[in-house]
């Protein structure tokens, strides 16, 4: 394999641009994604993060800038690329008439696999997916965290090179997002790349070892979670609420503590290296929050620090 | 957690290949067609029986009361003259055979764009493995024929069993209602991928655009009976031609031959017409 | 929580009330509140899809009285006149939409409400009874045949198809006819639980139509056939609108009505009990 060097990149964008009609979906964007890294897009709904996954599936074709995917330039090779990739969706778009082991089994088919060897990669993604019992039931009748399963194996049946995850645990339940992580992490150790966009933000640090964050086309801040928050936040975030008729009259008198001071319509932020001291000096001040908490800072509050919003509005 | 372990072990048992060993990529853009075919069979051969009874019930229906029923009333009434000089049911065979075939296709090339595109959404779920815009719509188109085959050489047993088509010409009158049904299907998949909501577009087309083709094609009597400005919704109608070629290979009706070559013409256009604007289309909303 | 206990206690105060007082229980004189939903209804449907009721039946009406008419030549009426073929067939069509429209506002419309729209139950759970639901709905499926028959009947005077003053009692006939299948209708789909079961109201109604002596007088069939088709409703609704059309009146006529009657009964009676066990317990 000559391209054995830029094969370590899997992805590579530069100057990344969808325009539609009417609006500038990717402003053009620069990144680079690794063999066998956890990639993550962080953003809030309308980021581009989707109009990116499109892109990169091979799927939706840029209107500027460069892409390549493999190697490959999917504006030209859209089906040769798609044949390495696992794609799944946002929503879920399984084949409701067929049964459960039956989506997988043609789905395998439309990458050409032989029956022979679906036979029993089918039986070994029903076990991954813990949908084993229910290989018989048609796939209207799963339970929705049991659809989102069934269509994360249907996205690994070709054991691609890539993984696209679209918002994969949006709508389960906290347990079946653990069993998840827990499944995505064995892919990534068996060297397969993963790229995931997620608003969650507990979600990004578990999963992602680098992500971009991405808001209104355009992408704000680039790196691993800790360094983002390094970066971007302090090591502790000190939250106090005093009702929120009170909040923003309170914040003038909380000037000079911490590093930066962020008002939320219900609650007020604090950034500082030790929120217990500072929470000391509010009491001290005479004030009297109703509740107060100190926690490690986040990529939410990169996020806020980043474009003055909350992710989940 | 016993059961967990195990699971675990199965798991990191089976060895990850990697596609790039797994997948042959040419062979899967090749057959690509073939395998949305394949996975249309698979999903309609759950519905067989309704979809077989259906297909054959309605033109059975038809064969019995207008063939049979109108057949005594024009049969004794002595005005075959007007029919070339065969009996109704004769007359009638061809075009109800077109009809069937028609019927078939055009079932199997409606809702499932349908659901492709907006119910299930499932084409967008082929379209990210190596399949295209073009071979969803060659593979929709391979599987409605193999549907439109059954239906068609079923009806066709049964017009032969009632003796209203002759054995020698069963063949060829097989293939151009085939030929039919592939035009008007083609079109009506066209027609379909453009369909954004579901609006009653089908009650509709079904309403102003297959009724009317049904009766107004010299199904029921000869286009030539019509007064001339309602004749042209034979020309432009598929199953017109579908029918004429049938009748001309049935029972010898006399026809010229720039008229045979037009019906040849003009089926193989709308097919290829529709082809082409379901593939386009289809690829245009999947990269949207 | 209280407030949620408090609105179900009275939720069953009021299903306790109707149900001691039987009769306003289930019928509250109110129907009209019903109908008008249709006609606000009406107003955002498709109208292409409405107006469809009334063209099919021309279509026929052309192709088949016409085209057709050429072969066949002119056919016996039931008192053995000539008429021509075109003369036969519209009675029989203008009976046939009457039932379409019927059937198709009373089935399709009113399970898609009760199953997808749970447009029912919002109904009775105001001061609606299922009485005043089954006759709201039906009498928008009649007022719609009405109007597709006097749209028919206009087509036939055109054509010179009228040639007896009875025909105008042809236009109460399909209201009649109308009236007997939304009421079954209605009735047969509050039982229906899905969508492949309604299916089958098609599968029985293209046969009916193609052999209820609608193309072709009844003689040409068997003896043991005529009577087997002599029972089902579409034939007596054909015969009925051919008597007033053709002006050849007879008894006969009475036996007809009387059919007629029996399925509008039997319907509502079914419809409001099955409404009552769904929704009023």
């Amino acid at each position: 394999m000559n391209s054995s060097m830029s094969m370590q990149n899997m992805i590579e964008a530069k100057g990344l641009t969808k325009k539609y009609a009417d609006f500038v979906a990717v402003d053009g964007i620069d990144f680079v994604v690794k063999r066998g890294e956890a990639f993550g897009l962080l953003g809030p709904n309308g980021a581009g993060k989707s109009t990116t996954m499109k892109m990169i599936a091979s799927v939706s074709k840029r209107t500027g800038g460069e892409l390549t995917i493999l190697g490959k330039d999917p504006n030209k090779y859209g089906p040769e690329i798609r044949a390495h990739l696992g794609v799944v969706p946002q929503q879920d778009n399984l084949d409701r008439e067929l049964k459960v082991h039956e989506n997988l089994f043609s789905y395998g088919r439309f990458f050409g696999l032989s029956r022979k060897f679906l036979k029993g990669k089918v039986e070994e993604l029903l076990e991954f997916a813990q949908l084993t019992e229910k290989r018989n039931s048609k796939a209207e009748e799963l339970s929705g965290g049991m659809k989102r399963r069934l269509t994360i194996a249907r996205g690994l049946v070709n054991e691609p090179e890539i993984l696209m995850l679209d918002e994969p645990t949006t709508g389960l339940d906290p347990q079946a997002r653990h069993i998840l992580w827990d499944r995505l992490f064995r892919l990534k150790e068996q060297g397969v790349t993963l790229v995931i966009t997620t608003h969650y933000m507990d979600e990004a640090e578990q999963l992602c070892d680098r992500l971009i964050v991405m808001d209104k086309g355009k992408i704000m801040a680039e790196g691993s979670p800790a360094n983002l928050i390094r970066e971007y936040s302090s090591k502790e975030v000190l939250e106090v609420r005093f009702g929120s008729s009170r909040n923003a009259e309170v914040a003038e008198q909380l000037k000079g503590i911490g590093d930066r001071i962020e008002i939320l319509p219900d609650r007020i932020l604090i950034y500082s290296e030790n929120g217990e001291a500072d929470l000391r000096t509010i009491l001290t001040r005479g004030l009297d929050p109703v509740t107060s908490l100190v926690r490690r800072s986040s990529l939410e509050d990169v996020f806020l620090r980043l474009t003055g919003r909350t992710l989940v509005e | 957690m016993a059961e967990a372990a195990s699971i675990e072990q199965k798991v990191h048992k089976s060895a990850w290949q990697g596609s790039f060993k797994l997948v042959n990529v040419q062979r899967a853009i090749t057959f690509a067609w073939m395998h949305v075919a394949e996975a249309r069979l698979r999903t309609m051969i759950k519905w067989w029986g309704s979809m077989l009874s259906f297909g054959l019930g309605n033109p059975v229906l038809y064969l019995f009361s207008v063939g049979i029923g109108i057949g005594a009333l024009v049969d004794s009434n002595g005005t075959n003259g007007q029919l070339g000089g065969v009996s109704y049911l004769a007359f009638l065979a061809p075009a109800l055979l077109a009809t069937a075939a028609i019927q078939a296709c055009q079932d199997e090339l409606s809702f499932p764009i349908m659901e492709g595109f907006l119910w299930d959404k499932t084409f967008f779920a082929m379209n990210a493995t190596p399949i295209r815009g073009r071979d969803i719509m060659g593979g929709l188109l391979a599987s409605a024929m193999v549907r439109t085959i059954f239906t068609t050489a079923l009806y066709e047993a049964i017009l032969l069993l009632f003796g209203a088509i002759e054995l020698d010409a069963a063949l060829p009158m097989f293939f151009t209602a085939l030929l039919a049904g592939l035009a008007f299907g083609a079109g009506m998949m066209a027609a379909s991928s453009y369909v954004k909501e579901d609006d009653g577009f089908f009650a509709i087309v079904g309403r102003f655009v297959v009724a009317p083709m049904f009766m107004f094609s010299g199904t029921f009597y000869p286009l030539e009976s019509m007064p001339i400005y309602l004749q042209w919704i034979g020309w432009i109608s598929p199953l017109w031609h579908g029918t004429d070629l049938g009748r001309i290979l049935s029972y010898g009706q006399p026809q010229q031959a720039w008229v045979i070559a037009s019906h040849w013409v003009y089926l193989t256009v709308w097919a290829a017409i529709g082809m082409t604007l379901a593939a386009r289309k289809i690829s245009q909303r999947l990269a949207a | 929580m209280s407030l949620i206990n408090a609105s179900v206690d009275s939720a069953i105060a009021i299903a306790e009330r109707r149900r001691n007082k039987l009769g306003s229980s289930v019928y509250s004189g109110r129907s009209s509140v019903v109908l008008e939903r249709g006609f606000m209804a009406l107003k955002t449907s498709n109208w292409i899809i409405v107006a469809s009721g009334f063209v099919e039946p021309v279509l026929y009406l052309l192709a088949f009285g016409f085209g057709i008419g050429q072969l066949v030549g002119a056919v016996s009426g039931s008192n053995g006149q000539q008429i021509s073929y075109a003369a036969f067939i519209a009675p029989a069509l203008l009976a046939t939409s009457a039932m379409n429209g019927a059937i198709y506002d009373s089935t399709w419309n009113v399970f898609f409400k009760m199953h997808f729209a749970k447009l029912y139950q919002t109904m009775l759970s105001t001061s609606l009874g299922p009485l005043d639901v089954a006759i709201g709905e039906i009498s928008w499926a009649l007022l719609r045949g009405l109007v597709y028959s006097l749209g028919f009947m206009t087509v036939m005077a055109a054509l010179g198809l009228i040639t007896s003053w009875w025909a105008i009692l042809a236009i109460p006939g399909a209201v009649l006819i109308a009236f007997g299948f939304a009421s079954v209708g209605m009735g047969i789909t509050s039982y229906l639980k899905n969508l492949h079961q309604m299916n089958w109201i098609n599968f029985f109604m293209l046969p009916m139509f193609l052999f209820s002596g609608t193309f072709y007088p009844l003689s040409i069939y068997p003896d043991w056939l005529q009577a087997f088709i002599q029972a089902w409703p579409l034939w007596h609704a054909i015969q009925l609108e051919r008597a007033f059309m053709l002006g050849n009146l007879s008894p006969e006529i009475f036996g007809h009505i009387l059919y007629f009657v029996a399925m509008i009964v039997l319907g509502l009676v079914f419809t409001t009990k099955r409404l009552t066990a769904l929704f009023m317990r």
